[in-house]
């Protein structure tokens, strides 16, 4: 693992945005997480890594509570984000949903034109008064995706007839477009290649400066790369919490070690 | 790869064989593709070649009754005898009589030798004729004392025998016309005013009494199913669309929505004549709606169409991908916003297909439409405005050719086929419909 490229560890380790405590998420009678203790840091990437299967991805999105899409999940435990527990009866998820956005695994921009994808969030949270408001807040966001140069002058084409690197970047500038607090990413470089996946590292690694962010990724190699604290997760226990570096140079747990050399997963 | 071992093969001896050569399981697996290729071919010639006896058979039956023989007929409005016969008890009687004094001058002004006058001369002409000039008279009065150029329908016999149905022999028997009225009918038509003309009465006109077949039109079934479209189109698409929207993005899964759905799937395949009774015992008996209304067979139709576009509907918002509605979730939509912003667009061209598909099927739908008395004969009054339409009895196009199907004389017959055409034409005209709302709602993904 000589390759990776360990970037600034440099963060003020004491502010904390989300914590999860005792969490279990239940499909039915089967457990998928089986109570998961985290805390995690504003202003820097978290990355999940584990096995298929393991319930990253699946905590991912009981953050955001996009689980409560699917009839048979339950979730039990606290997550807070600022301290307020989110599960609590009068958190609305659309409020919830605007502070933690989400990029999906597979490239996910509605069939319209670019400017109407970003300019959804927006529209639906009342977040602009005027057009030239709008105009302000697509530009920012394109251009804090690192896709603004790409698309300008075609702000009115499909956004699905872009690649699937600018696509993905779209999808990110269209999460950062209602301004959140934290990004979620479930596996955002899992269908990009190598090329639009160090484009969407790099953005990562820039996004962090204001927003928290959260990343589930298959590749030890990325994690490494763009994340400064790794949760390692596996059959449904968080195994393994901590700064990147001491994850991969000096694991402590077993299973941790043997997932990061390859023996398992 | 030298080795060429990797036949499926895998615990016999590896053996060298030619590209150019196949095996016999691949000979086989060809034939049966072929095979297979050569059922699909024959299926569908077979069902092209019902369509297309059908088609000719329909288009050689009907095409005749789009045409009509016609009467060039002078007449003199004499006020005089207008006044005379206003003042009459039999007003159409009278005006028969100026109608035969005109074609007696009108027959001998043509150098045409007969023993016939009066009313067996009339026999060539519609019974329809009458009323028609009368209408003429009191829509135009200030023609009175003119001469105005009639053309008036030939009797149906008359039509008949224009267009090959009808022969001398056959009139031995017949007492509606005999073989010497086709000898004046030849020489008139030599003289060149009576002949096959198109007949835009048979499209716009009412329907007509079973002696007059020649005067017998679509046009006011064709206002019935008009009306009945609206009141379907108005009622299924909202209540079918909003039900699937419900049932598949918004219900909770439980026992009451899996009974509901198995109903509903259920529901499409009850026999319409069952909804015709439901339609007949509610709305008529029960609700006291005014009976052979369109709004009537319009409610009826839309319980019967309602299965087809609640189950369109559903399978057009299942395969929107779910990745749209996690986009827009994931944006902090509210479910609604998800559903009506993105799922719904996405889904439209399925849904307009099933709903012009349900609409088509109500369209020729003939069995309910008897029960709440939709018959035919009804097609014969025009409402009074366009909100009365809906209120006013009247029939359905279907209903209207099976009417015409049921009835003995022959000249109904070839309208029975000719409102085939039409009933055709307008389904044709909505698959049209349907086919280019797809493709100007279908987007990509």
């Amino acid at each position: 693992m000589n390759d990776m490229r360990y970037i600034e560890r440099a963060t003020d380790m004491n502010e904390t945005k989300i914590t999860a405590r005792d969490v279990h998420v239940f499909y039915g009678d089967s457990e998928a997480i089986k109570g998961v203790d985290v805390d995690i840091q504003a202003r820097a990437v978290t990355a999940f890594i584990g096995p298929s299967g393991c319930g990253k991805s699946t905590f991912l999105r009981t953050i955001n509570r996009m689980n409560d899409t699917i009839p048979s999940c339950r979730v039990t435990g606290g997550i807070t984000l600022d301290g307020e527990d989110i599960y609590d009866k009068r958190v609305d998820v659309v409020q919830l949903r605007q502070k933690i956005g989400m990029v999906f695994q597979k490239p996910n921009p509605f069939p319209k034109s670019i400017y109407d994808n970003i300019a959804y969030g927006p529209r639906i949270h009342g977040l602009t008064k005027n057009k030239a408001e709008m105009d302000e807040i697509i530009e920012k966001s394109l251009r804090r995706a690192a896709i603004w140069d790409e698309v300008k002058d075609r702000l009115q084409a499909p956004g699905t007839g872009l690649s699937g690197g600018q696509q993905q970047r779209l999808c990110i500038a269209r999460a950062i477009a209602t301004s959140p607090e934290v990004l979620l990413m479930d596996e955002p470089c899992s269908a990009l290649d190598p090329i639009a996946t160090a484009q969407v590292e790099e953005l990562i690694d820039e996004l962090r400066q204001e927003y928290t962010v959260v990343i589930v990724t298959h590749s030890m190699q990325q994690a490494a790369r763009v994340s400064q604290k790794t949760a390692f997760f596996h059959l449904g226990h968080l195994v393994e919490y901590g700064d990147t570096s001491d994850i991969f140079t000096n694991p402590k747990d077993q299973r941790t070690e043997s997932y990061i050399s390859g023996k398992i997963g | 790869m030298t080795d060429t071992s990797a036949n499926g093969q895998n615990n016999a001896a590896p053996k060298k064989n030619s590209l150019f050569v196949q095996d016999a399981r691949l000979k086989r697996r060809k034939s049966a593709e072929k095979r297979f290729q050569w059922y699909g071919i024959g299926a569908i010639s077979i069902g092209c070649i019902f369509l297309v006896v059908l088609l000719t058979n329909i288009l050689m039956n009907g095409s005749s009754a789009f045409r009509q023989t016609f009467i060039d007929l002078p007449i003199t409005l004499n006020a005089e005898e207008i006044e005379a016969a206003e003042a009459s008890m039999l007003k159409t009687g009278a005006y028969k009589n100026i109608i035969y004094a005109a074609l007696e001058e009108q027959v001998a002004s043509k150098g045409v030798e007969t023993e016939m006058s009066g009313k067996d001369l009339g026999k060539i002409m519609s019974d329809s004729a009458p009323g028609e000039l009368r209408g003429f008279v009191l829509a135009n009065p200030d023609a009175i004392g003119t001469t105005v150029d009639f053309s008036f329908f030939a009797s149906s016999r008359v039509d008949g025998y224009f267009k090959g149905r009808v022969e001398r022999a056959d009139l031995v028997n017949d007492k509606n016309l005999d073989a010497a009225h086709l000898d004046i009918i030849d020489q008139l038509k030599d003289a060149g005013i009576v002949g096959l003309h198109f007949n835009a009465e048979f499209i716009f006109g009412a329907d007509a009494s079973d002696n007059r077949p020649e005067q017998a039109g679509m046009g006011l079934s064709i206002l019935g199913s008009f009306y009945m479209m609206i009141v379907v189109l108005l009622l299924a698409l909202p209540i079918g669309v909003g039900a699937a929207i419900y049932l598949e993005e918004f219900a909770p899964q439980s026992k009451f929505t899996d009974v509901i759905e198995v109903n509903i799937s259920n529901l499409a395949a009850v026999p319409s004549i069952v909804f015709g009774i439901l339609g007949l015992a509610i709305f008529i008996q029960t609700m006291h709606f005014t009976k052979s209304a369109p709004l009537v067979g319009g409610l009826v139709l839309t319980l019967m169409t309602l299965p087809t576009i609640i189950i369109s509907t559903r399978a057009a918002l299942k395969a929107v991908p779910p990745s749209i509605r996690e986009a827009a979730l994931g944006l902090g939509a509210s479910r609604m916003q998800a559903v009506f912003d993105h799922v719904l667009p996405l889904a439209m061209p399925g849904i307009l297909t099933g709903t012009i598909i349900g609409l088509a099927q109500a369209l020729g739908e003939t069995a309910p439409l008897l029960l709440i008395g939709m018959v035919g004969f009804l097609a014969t009054n025009t409402p009074e405005s366009f909100i009365a339409g809906f209120d006013t009895p009247n029939s359905a196009m279907p209903a209207q050719i099976y009417q015409w199907a049921s009835r003995a004389d022959p000249a109904f017959y070839e309208r029975a086929w000719g409102g085939i055409i039409i009933l055709l034409f307008f389904l044709l005209a909505m698959n049209i419909i349907a086919v280019i709302l797809r493709r100007k709602f279908e987007r990509r993904w």
